[in-house]
């Protein structure tokens, strides 16, 4: 029996990477749910958009480190950001002129709109492949840890040890800093105010002389600096490479649905609860039930529910769930 | 010029571009009838995806993006028909995986049960979460010792359960039901649900059987890839060593190893075309009869075709069964046609995505737009690579031979495949919605 090494167990291996996750996933699926809400269709390419800013990022990040460029203990990437969102908003806006505006003007059924985001998705993809390649790309940089292992067990004399990445706390700061502005401006500015009117009701928005034109360019610009961010966030905490951002496509949907579509809050919501899910159920156990159980009841095997690779079924199981008692989402959202 | 003209003569364009794939090694061409053939069968196949997938898309208008998993189950259907029993497997482990899928299925359905009979509330909700918990534990704890002693039985070259070691011709129709099961199981929770959301869904299902074949080590051997499945035409090892052959390869002037290949392949075609040709007459009847039509009437106004007394959701369940039962039958073929499955090679972009851009260009709706489109879609996407390559060449030809700029264009050329298919997506999405071959 021993709490305080199960819970620190508990914190390192579960509560630490789902907290980091939970927070990019979040990120991801408010991109997600800012466009189903604002532009009403469900963005297949937001996997890839992601992967956009994060090549940009890593290109900047490159070049600046052939300049020496650091940012002492912090992830050069960190400096580059701002020039990898602002080549993502130029895409996005571009894409929304020569795509997507045609299909607005004629008010074309969402499924058309899905249809067309498919073929962006392609190009996309297409395009981050041909300018990096398909393969792994690591760009963090600086001190790796805040807190490393073998101090924790030092300081504190327990046998378990917690690390935390300097890019998990990025990560959640970030996030934190992000989603703040964001509610503020979606709240307290004129814009925002004028973004949750045309989603509540585009007609009524219409009529009180808010420009649609000026309202979807600000939501693009939002969704790609979201979007950028996370797969910033993602790609520095783990890897970047394009195949994993197309496939961060699913628990970004997962945790949008789940939370509710359109609803912001339900975004953040989902990310964490999809984080949560697939990190418990995938995890092995052993090590913190060994601490919990008395010494004869020590498990024989990994106590493991699932195995990691079966990490889409749970986020997908749960969405399901959702899906078939609460179809609007946790949180209100809409149900076009 | 009638309808009918301009679409025959689109089909014999793509039909020449085949050809011409065979006959000339201009430009990007390679001048190999080996080459032509091989697109001709995976054409061939995509073909009967994309009829799969109109079946769904182009007749009741159901958003099914998870095709990748019909046509990987498909696959495993060859693997679980046609390779012979490993032996001692079934024995060893046989019982306890079937028991812990019985107690799994036990689980499921006695849930449901408490679900429909128990009055709404805590309890009903605490009674189906232990039955889920002590359902699984059962099961994990039937199901792991089971399949921990079938992967035991020589790990190196089988490990799995094998299969029944029928004809693997056998094993399309096997990849078919396989596919319809588990589009059922699909379909009954997830249709009815709004558009996008069986978007999602289905794109979810499908990565999970991936997962499935490359983790069920005991069913498909993971990624340990099935190697070696029977083949329903004469290897062309054989034929080389057979004289009758050899001179009746000579008699058209083939060397035997040349001759022997081009045999093979041509007897795939044959099969394939065989098959494509009787799904093709069946979807046509099929959209011609009063089905089709209703299916259409649903499609285009759900709520005045239910008030007609249509049954929406039922018939959607029907459609969307048989379109992936289609799709199923293609990967059978499919993996039927590699000669091994390997599950670790199934990529949504190129099973799926890749299926709904031959529909899309083809013309939803009618079917033999899908066919256009699913052998056009092909020959571009395997040609994509070498036209791109001549592209680069030319449009990079004033920089030095040593140019980094280049030499990275050069090696990233082939990555312009996903590019020029989104680009022909919007593109078509944009001047002809309708596709190449519209509904009529």
């Amino acid at each position: 029996m021993d709490f305080l090494n199960a819970l620190v167990a508990l914190t390192n291996f579960v509560m630490i990477p789902a907290v980091a996750y939970g927070s990019q996933l979040a990120l991801g699926a408010l991109g997600v749910t800012l466009i189903y809400s604002i532009l009403r269709f469900s963005n297949f390419a937001h996997g890839d958009t992601m992967a956009f800013g994060t090549m940009m990022t890593i290109l900047v990040t490159w070049l600046l480190q052939s300049w020496g460029v650091s940012f002492g203990p912090l992830p050069t990437a960190l400096l580059a950001l701002p020039f990898g969102i602002l080549a993502t908003m130029a895409l996005v806006l571009v894409t929304d002129r020569t795509v997507y505006r045609f299909y607005r003007d004629q008010k074309a059924k969402p499924v058309v709109f899905v249809m067309v985001s498919l073929g962006v998705m392609f190009m996309m993809n297409g395009l981050v492949r041909f300018i990096i390649g398909p393969g792994d790309q690591r760009f963090a940089d600086g001190e790796r840890f805040i807190i490393k292992a073998r101090a924790f067990k030092e300081m504190t004399g327990l046998r378990e040890g917690l690390a935390i990445k300097t890019t998990q706390g990025i990560t959640v700061v970030t996030a934190v800093v992000v989603v703040a502005l964001l509610f503020w401006f979606l709240n307290r500015t004129r814009t925002g105010k004028s973004m949750r009117a045309y989603s509540d009701n585009e007609d009524l928005a219409l009529l009180s002389g808010i420009n649609p034109e000026r309202v979807v360019m600000y939501t693009w610009l939002i969704v790609a600096t979201l979007a950028t961010i996370a797969g910033v966030l993602y790609g520095l905490d783990k890897s970047f490479k394009p195949f994993t951002y197309f496939q961060l496509l699913l628990p970004i949907f997962a945790a949008a649905i789940v939370g509710g579509l359109g609803s912001p809050q339900g975004a953040i919501a989902g990310g964490f609860i999809i984080a949560f899910s697939e990190v418990t159920i995938t995890y092995a156990w052993k090590k913190v039930i060994r601490y919990i159980m008395p010494d004869n009841l020590d498990p024989d095997g990994l106590v493991q529910l699932l195995s990691t690779d079966y990490k889409f079924a749970v986020s997908f199981a749960i969405l399901i769930i959702v899906l078939l008692f609460k179809p609007t989402g946790l949180f209100k959202g809409k149900s076009v | 010029m009638t309808d009918t003209m301009k679409h025959s003569l689109m089909f014999v364009a793509v039909g020449a571009l085949i050809l011409l794939e065979g006959l000339t090694d201009w430009s990007f061409f390679s001048g190999s009838w080996n080459s032509s053939l091989v697109i001709l069968n995976m054409g061939l196949i995509s073909a009967i995806m994309a009829l799969g997938v109109n079946l769904q898309w182009g007749f009741a208008g159901l958003f099914n993006v998870g095709i990748m998993g019909f046509t990987a189950l498909g696959g495993l259907a060859v693997v679980l028909t046609a390779t012979p029993p490993t032996p001692g497997a079934w024995s060893a482990g046989g019982p306890g995986v079937l028991m812990a899928m019985v107690m799994g299925a036990l689980t499921v359905v006695s849930a449901v049960a408490v679900i429909r009979v128990m009055p709404k509330g805590s309890l009903r909700s605490l009674v189906v979460v232990s039955i889920l918990v002590v359902g699984f534990f059962i099961y994990r704890a039937l199901f792991d010792p089971s399949i921990g002693a079938i992967e035991d039985i020589s790990p190196a070259i089988s490990g799995n359960l094998g299969g029944l070691g029928w004809p693997v011709i056998l094993s399309w129709p096997v990849g078919g039901l396989l596919a319809a099961g588990a589009a059922w199981l699909i379909g009954k929770t997830a249709l009815g649900l709004r558009s996008d959301y069986l978007a999602i869904a289905t794109l979810g299902i499908a990565e999970i059987i991936i997962a499935i074949l490359k983790n069920e080590d005991w069913l498909s051997r993971g990624v340990k890839n099935v190697v070696g499945l029977p083949r329903p035409v004469p290897y062309e090892v054989d034929l080389q060593n057979d004289p009758a052959y050899v001179e009746w390869f000579a008699s058209f002037g083939l060397d035997p190893v040349l001759g022997s290949t081009l045999y093979v392949k041509l007897g795939y075609a044959l099969l394939f075309t065989v098959v494509l040709v009787v799904l093709l007459w069946m979807a046509q009847m099929a959209l011609k009869s009063p089905w089709g039509r209703m299916m259409r009437a649903i499609r285009d106004n759900e709520v005045a075709a239910e008030a007609m007394g249509k049954h929406v959701t039922k018939r959607h369940l029907q459609i969307f069964v048989l379109g992936s039962a289609i799709c199923g039958i293609a990967g059978a073929m499919m993996t039927t046609l590699d000669g091994q499955l390997t599950p670790g090679t199934y990529n949504p972009l190129r099973f799926t995505f890749l299926i709904w851009v031959m529909v899309i260009v083809g013309g939803s709706g009618n079917n033999f737009g899908s066919v256009l489109g699913g052998f056009l879609i092909w020959f571009l996407w395997i040609k994509v690579e070498p036209m791109s390559l001549e592209l680069i060449t030319l449009l990079t030809s004033w920089m030095s031979e040593d140019s980094i700029l280049r030499t990275h264009l050069m090696e990233n050329a082939a990555h312009m495949r996903l590019f020029t298919m989104g680009l022909i997506l919007l593109l078509v999405l944009r001047f002809s919605p309708r596709g190449l071959i519209p509904e009529k």
